[in-house]
């Protein structure tokens, strides 16, 4: 038995991401898209036409990864004008940074004059946090597992999800906002002491994605509450959701 | 009327349109067969009248039985519930009285199912107008047991970890759960509702992407072919494998990781950390392919954006096999070591005749010794050229649904060996279609075995071939009652490594 264990350990090997700052997901990830300044109006029309979600506009040409699902059609229907890079880092605390322009290829990152003060003051070292799903598929619920999992290890940083409000510093909502949950929500954030931070996780919880307009959901939460972060993706990945956090407390 | 492909479409003028008595001993005469088991039971406003679905699956002659009966509404209409002979029907017959105000004479309990929480908003209109059951305008009523010593131990919407929202009450005596009542919908997303008002193909691909994040691949597939059949189209052979493959790799990727989290709710550290890092080598595969780890983009109507290549099945049988071989001496270790074992066994048990009176599916079935499995009773896509034996153990209990998880994590990873060996995948990749036209007035019908189960996906058409009603059952919406039952008479203290060792879907229940 014993020898059995050393071979399984010997094969396990390091299993941890050594450098979460610099490592980078393989291609062909979904990450932030890039439009070509050379895409066409007929591309143009087609990328609007096919997006399931309203995320691309034109006139000026945008699209709103707030809204995204990472669905990749608008960049078949544009015969690639619109390529999705596998640039991970897509979490911000400025809405705005995450509508992308045409001919533009800027990194998403923290505008470091909306970070509130206390939250460098207060989190900078270690942060807890609540997690909330409401109308989450569990693909977002599963990533931000991972990020604590024995390949991410957020835990290094001090960085942890925590059973009760009472012990958290802030809340990380994935899902729409399902109706039924829009009371439950409220009650867990007010137990959260102050101050407090706001993460939404997925486009789902930023925007309300595919469920938009569903009579199911509650959008109100996210209005009232001036979220701190934005981490899109369906669903964000582990590395996304953890530099965020890295980048909005201020650590190297 | 029998049926025997999966997916199937017929005409609704078609479908045998029964008086209720009839009907209902119809449904009475099949259900009595242990070998038949009801994947739907659904009400469709046509016109002025309710029309009410029901297909049942006989497992063993693997064909389907469907029936219908008509109802005018209003009034509402008051019928002999079902679930006095076939508990199974339970949860279809709270889920049509919820949603049109049916009612069920001698239905033990019609609570609502999803609709609790809106005093206010929809179901307060539904209320008013008079289509809803009386019972469901009070605060959602639990059943309680009263005497010396009972309590109740109240848990969620919100749990402690990182998991979806529904609400467990525990009706106690000491430590030992007398009752278990599991109160669902916090994650209802008018999901149902949504299929209808989203209607671009591409809309209705990412909503059943998103029915359960975790079968993606799963809802995805079950969709695409209903939508595929609806429209007369059939995949080819290479799509089709695809498919499957990914199904597969679905299975293999959430069985692992539930490997994983078995292991954590047992102190068990080193299962565990094994376990995730070898779930996080099959879905970073799947990304490969895709550019997902939970394959969101895989599985589209009629074509592919991903067709399989090379390169790409190199690095799959590779992983697989790193996999496989790690795998196999984790939980080997697993499964001989004693405090795992006495963590395991005789744990949450259910037997095979509750399983079967609920009318569990999927693993829930298997590991409680009934064969239920859609891969072999109802072969779809590529599973119509193999014949598949499912896994099937009799214990019931935590160890048969970590061993089960165990078993078909081999049979998977030798599965899409063997669909991989000798063909051909040099194709004309074909693009999705999205602009299906759609045969007019029919009733179609989708099945597939995803990881946790049976997969049901129903829609109708009208007469200019547009869907007016799509129907979706996740296989949690049976399976929830297995864990209430396999935690009676258990330490609450078991609790959790029982709720684990289902990982039942609550967005997936919830819709
Ligand atoms: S990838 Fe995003 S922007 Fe493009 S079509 Fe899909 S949802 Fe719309």
């Amino acid at each position: 038995m014993a020898l059995s264990i050393i071979r399984i350990f010997r094969r396990h090997g390091r299993q941890y991401v050594k450098d979460l700052r610099k490592s980078f997901i393989a291609e062909g990830f979904r990450g932030r898209p890039v439009i070509s300044s050379d895409i066409t109006p007929d591309e143009e029309k087609s990328a609007v036409n096919v997006c399931p979600v309203g995320a691309i506009i034109s006139g000026p040409f945008t699209l709103d990864l707030g809204r995204c699902e990472f669905c990749m059609e608008c960049s078949f229907a544009s015969a690639g004008k619109i390529r999705f890079t596998n640039d991970h880092r897509l979490a911000t605390n400025n809405r705005e940074n995450l509508i992308i322009k045409a001919g533009e290829d800027i990194p998403i990152t923290i505008d470091q004059a909306k970070v509130r003060k206390e939250i460098r003051s207060y989190f900078g070292h270690a942060l807890k946090l609540r997690q909330v799903s409401a109308g989450g598929d569990n693909s977002a619920e599963m990533e931000l597992n991972a990020a604590g999992n024995v390949n991410f290890d957020m835990g290094r940083y001090g960085i942890e999800f925590v059973a009760s409000p009472r012990h958290a510093d802030g809340i990380v909502l994935t899902g729409p906002i399902s109706g039924n949950m829009a009371e439950a929500l409220q009650i867990c954030y007010d137990a959260i002491p102050t101050p407090k931070i706001v993460v939404l996780a997925g486009t789902a919880a930023i925007s309300g994605g595919i469920f938009e307009n569903s009579r199911q959901t509650n959008r109100n939460f996210p209005e009232t509450f001036r979220p701190d972060l934005y981490v899109p993706g369906n669903p964000p990945h582990p590395l996304t959701f953890i530099n965020g956090i890295l980048d909005l407390t201020g650590r190297k | 009327m029998t049926i025997n492909t999966n997916p199937f479409i017929v005409p609704l003028a078609d479908i045998p349109l029964f008086d209720y008595p009839e009907f209902f001993a119809k449904v009475n005469e099949l259900m009595a067969d242990e070998g038949c088991h009801c994947v739907t039971y659904h009400a469709v406003p046509l016109g002025a009248a309710l029309r009410f679905f029901c297909c049942i699956a006989t497992d063993h002659k693997k064909d389907f039985v469907l029936l219908s009966h008509e109802q005018a509404a209003p009034p509402i209409p008051v019928l002999d519930s079902l679930t006095v002979s076939h508990p199974s029907f339970h949860l279809y017959e709270r889920e049509i009285s919820e949603l049109y105000g049916v009612e069920f004479t001698g239905h033990p309990w019609l609570k609502p199912v999803r609709l609790h929480n809106q005093e206010a908003g929809s179901r307060k209109q539904k209320a008013e107008s008079g289509i809803i059951h009386p019972a469901f305008r009070i605060p959602y009523p639990f059943f309680s047991i009263e005497g010396e010593g009972i309590h109740e131990v109240g848990v969620g919407p919100i749990h402690a970890g990182i998991i979806e929202p529904g609400y467990f009450r525990f009706s106690c005596n000491g430590e030992k759960v007398l009752h278990l009542e599991i109160q669902l919908g916090f994650q209802h997303r008018g999901m149902e509702a949504l299929f209808l008002e989203k209607n671009t193909g591409i809309q209705r691909a990412v909503l059943a992407e998103s029915i359960a994040g975790d079968t993606a691949a799963g809802h995805s597939l079950t969709h695409a072919q209903l939508l595929e059949t609806l429209a007369g189209i059939t995949p080819v052979k290479a799509l089709q494998i695809e498919r499957i493959i990914a199904l597969e790799l679905e299975r293999i990727a959430v069985h692992i990781g539930d490997t994983a989290a078995l292991c954590t709710d047992i102190g068990y550290q080193f299962g565990q950390v094994v376990n995730e890092a070898l779930r996080t080598i099959v879905i970073n595969t799947t990304q490969s392919w895709c550019g997902n780890r939970f394959g969101k983009g895989l599985v589209r109507t009629g074509g592919s954006h991903y067709p399989l290549g090379g390169g790409f099945i190199k690095l799959l049988l590779l992983n697989l096999k790193e996999v496989e071989e790690r795998y196999l001496q984790i939980t080997h270790e697993m499964f001989t070591n004693p405090s795992v074992l006495s963590r395991f066994e005789g744990i949450g048990k259910v037997s095979a005749r509750q399983a079967g009176m609920i009318g569990a599916v999927g693993m829930a079935a298997r590991s409680s010794g009934v064969k239920r499995d859609i891969r072999w009773s109802h072969p779809f896509q590529a599973f119509t050229d193999i014949v598949y034996e499912p896994v099937t153990l009799h214990q019931g209990d935590v160890w048969a649904r970590a061993m089960l998880r165990k078993q078909e994590v081999e049979k998977s990873i030798l599965l899409i060996r063997d669909l991989l060996t000798g063909k051909d995948f040099e194709r004309e990749p074909a693009r999705p279609v999205y602009e299906l036209n759609l045969r007019p007035s029919s009733f179609a019908l989708s099945l597939a075995e995803g990881w946790r189960g049976e997969i049901m996906h129903s829609a109708v058409t009208d007469p200019h071939g547009k869907i007016i009603h799509y129907k979706i059952k996740d296989p949690s919406f049976h399976n929830w009652m297995a864990l209430a039952l396999a935690v009676r008479n258990q330490e609450i203290s078991d609790f959790p490594l029982c709720n684990k060792s289902y990982n039942l879907s609550y967005c997936g229940h919830d819709l």
